[in-house]
């Protein structure tokens, strides 16, 4: 196995929730993200699922240095980045950059294409010497397929998928070994979805990086994952390679989102062990004791109220997973 | 439906004709940058009971489709140019707009993808779905409130009877997309048109609406015109599928076949571009090239510069023609013997 990247330990967010407007009190918090503990091997790709309002794009956000942890550590090759100040972090965040969803927003519209992947070289001005910075944005610009005399267009000009090449080359400017990508492919169709799909991947090979790689499409992430982690309410709720996750996933939660995916094939229709969640995801601000998810679970007893589930190996499943009642249950195969 | 409640007169209604069919639908925008053809003559029929799905990528012309057969275009910049869109017989292209505004509201509904700016929030979601009744149906507050927690009651949100006095941020969006099936659903519509609606829900609420709308449309034998460009919702529910591409409906078939053997190159690299489990590792198949720009759509077949079967003649007009492939599906390739696989 290759080294470890990328660690986090007992990662939060918690954003205050405060009341009035001129002496604001905190009345409570949003717990976003509460309690992390995810690893990053060199050339892998970690998929984290979950849906919306898990707190996805709180811990990307965590990781690049866009928000600051309550609390918890980011070590990247072994450098807590929460520890670090001034030059020093600023060299740390090099390392891990990231790739946003929408390519129609995320990109300035009065910049051109060269200014905007040459941007970092601007904030780090010692990576490229200035002379060479062109040299280096044509050269990015070829990396992710894109033309390199189209330096002086503007986002306008490109296509979608495109613009999600122009956000893939100004991740890759600082040459970081960690990338990551939040909903990258969830803007695009299909067909250009495929497209970005297989550049990353290319990239990876090509360039060694690990990707976190986020999204809410399920199908895309087992394409593109060697490791997957379910998130609920701010937490991972189940961990393991993509086969033990999609082929036998042992937390509900888990079990209950694969078998909501539709599967583009119409003869399993009617075959499939579809299990339907009640009701609507708590609030984060207000989350269910002990288990969080017992309040749409099935299989919820007693225990789950009481006790808060640890996410760790147990006696029916060989990878971790928070519940008490862990258990395989195959949901993706055909039942007859 | 025999059961008609509203004045009709003025639709010459033929019961034995079919529910819905477009033909030859031509719709366009005349924007300052040209004139952008979105619909280009599109076709499809739905039966009472069946579920038809309208499938392609961002941009082919989908929703406008279906604005055009609701008659809600937004006029200027977009003009219905040519075709038919015939409700029992009846093209409603032909009505005037107080006929139209009457066929709208009681016979053919919708359904829109973001629910929250379809809905007033000023307004709580008992006053609007109730509106409806009292507009109508001509019925009392008292009863017509009862019929809007009836209504809630059907599409499963839970507390129906507390629920009806909130306004609609109180609602998340899964239930906000329930409350617009109610509201789609409150006069009895005999076809329902639902443009993604569960696009911007997660998969598990997205699971809850389309057992719902599957439901209720068993229940009341509707029509329903299924847009998504979700390939596995689909094969979930549609009975059929129109295929469009660039404005045109580009394949048309029974759900079984067009997955087993698509008639269509676009409907084949289409299916082949979705990640499959059994080819993890490899690279997903692409589409190279992007959908033409609908001011400038080029002569003959529009996805001929994407498509590896091209040959000179599918880049001159005429546009391939809708071939029949069997009696029930057809593409407008002319090569789709060679894509299924025939000789
Ligand atoms: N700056 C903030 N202040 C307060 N609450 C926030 C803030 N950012 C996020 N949240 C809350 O934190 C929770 C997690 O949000 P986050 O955006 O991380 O979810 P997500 O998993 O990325 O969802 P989606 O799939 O919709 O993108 C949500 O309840 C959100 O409302
Ligand atoms: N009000 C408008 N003014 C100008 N052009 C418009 C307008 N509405 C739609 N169009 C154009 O018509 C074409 C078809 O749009 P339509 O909304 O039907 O696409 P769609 O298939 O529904 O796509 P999506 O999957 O993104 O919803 C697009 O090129 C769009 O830009
Ligand atoms: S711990 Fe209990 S409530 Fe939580 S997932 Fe397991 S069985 Fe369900
Ligand atoms: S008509 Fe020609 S270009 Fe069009 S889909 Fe068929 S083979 Fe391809
Ligand atoms: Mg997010
Ligand atoms: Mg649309």
């Amino acid at each position: 196995m290759s080294e470890i990247v990328l660690q986090t330990k007992g990662l939060k967010k918690h954003f205050p929730i405060t009341r009035g407007i001129v002496f604001q009190s905190k009345v409570g918090a949003v717990q976003a993200v509460d309690g992390v503990d995810l690893e990053l091997r060199r050339g892998e790709t970690l998929g984290i699922v979950g849906e919306s309002g898990c707190g996805k794009s709180t811990l990307a956000r965590l990781l690049v240095g866009l928000e600051t942890p309550t609390a918890g550590e980011i070590n990247v090759r072994g450098q807590d980045m929460t520890k670090l100040r001034g030059g020093d972090l600023r060299r740390a965040r090099r390392n891990i950059q990231m790739v946003l969803q929408d390519p129609y927003t995320s990109l300035n519209p009065r910049m051109t294409v060269g200014d905007i992947i040459g941007e970092p070289f601007e904030i780090h001005t010692d990576v490229v010497p200035k002379g060479d910075r062109k040299a280096r944005v044509r050269d990015l610009l070829d990396l992710v397929g894109l033309n390199p005399d189209h330096i002086n267009r503007y986002p306008h000009q490109f296509s979608g998928g495109q613009r999600q090449r122009i956000g893939i080359a100004r991740a890759l400017a600082l040459k970081p070994e960690i990338i990551v990508c939040d909903e990258p492919v969830s803007a695009l169709d299909v067909s250009i979805q495929a497209q970005v799909i297989n550049l990353l991947e290319g990239l990876q090979e090509e360039l060694g990086l690990s990707y976190i790689f986020i999204a809410h499409d399920l199908s895309v992430v087992r394409h593109i994952a060697d490791r997957v982690s379910v998130m609920y309410l701010g937490r991972v709720v189940e961990t393991g390679r993509d086969l033990e996750i999609y082929e036998q996933p042992t937390h509900p939660y888990t079990q209950a989102l694969l078998s909501a995916v539709p599967v583009p094939d119409p003869t399993l229709r009617g075959h499939r062990d579809q299990i339907v969640l009640e009701g609507d995801v708590p609030s984060p601000a207000n989350p269910p004791s002990g288990c969080r998810f017992r309040t749409r679970c099935w299989k919820a007893q007693q225990k789950c109220t009481d006790e808060d589930p640890m996410l760790t190996l147990r006696p029916k499943s060989a990878h971790a997973s928070a519940c008490h009642f862990a258990e395989v249950r195959d949901v993706v195969h055909a039942v007859d | 439906m025999t059961d008609i409640k509203v004045k009709n007169e003025f639709l010459p209604i033929d019961p034995a004709a079919p529910l819905l069919e477009v033909e030859n639908l031509k719709v366009e925008f005349r924007t300052a940058n040209g004139v952008a053809k979105a619909v280009n003559g599109a076709n499809f029929r739905l039966a009472e009971g069946e579920t038809l799905a309208i499938l392609g990528e961002s941009g082919c012309g989908k929703s406008v489709t279906a604005q055009a057969i609701m008659g809600i275009l937004d006029t200027p910049p977009g003009y219905v140019t040519g075709g038919e869109v015939r409700y029992r017989g009846v093209d409603l292209l032909k009505l005037k707009e107080e006929h139209r505004r009457q066929v709208r509201a009681n016979r053919i509904a919708m359904v829109f993808q973001d629910a929250l700016s379809a809905l007033n929030p000023v307004f709580t979601v008992g006053f609007q779905l109730g509106e409806l009744f009292r507009k109508h149906r001509g019925m009392s507050r008292a009863d017509s409130k009862k019929r809007a927690i009836e209504l809630l009651d059907q599409v499963k949100i839970p507390a129906a009877r507390q629920r009806v006095g909130e306004y609609p941020h109180q609602f998340s969006g899964g239930m906000r997309q329930r409350v617009m099936i109610a509201m789609a659903l409150a006069l009895d519509p005999e076809v329902l048109i639902a443009d993604e609606p569960t696009t911007a829900l997660d998969v598990t609420v997205q699971a809850q609406i389309m057992n719902l709308l599957a439901e209720v449309q068993r229940e009341r034998n509707m029509g329903l015109i299924l847009i998504t460009h979700d390939m596995g919702v689909v094969a979930d529910v549609a009975d059929r599928i129109s295929v469009m591409y660039a404005g045109r409906v580009v394949e048309e078939a029974p759900v079984y076949d067009i997955y087993a053997r698509p008639a269509h190159p676009y409907t084949k690299a289409l299916l082949e571009s979705i990640p499959r489990v059994d080819l993890k590792g490899q690279q997903l198949s692409v589409i190279k090239g992007l959908p033409p720009t609908l001011t400038n759509i080029p002569p003959g077949c529009a996805f001929a510069a994407r498509c590896r079967y091209a040959r000179d003649v599918c880049r001159q007009d005429p546009v391939p023609p809708s071939y029949q492939v069997t009696h029930n599906r057809t593409s407008r390739c002319h090569f789709w013997k060679e894509v299924v696989g025939v000789e």
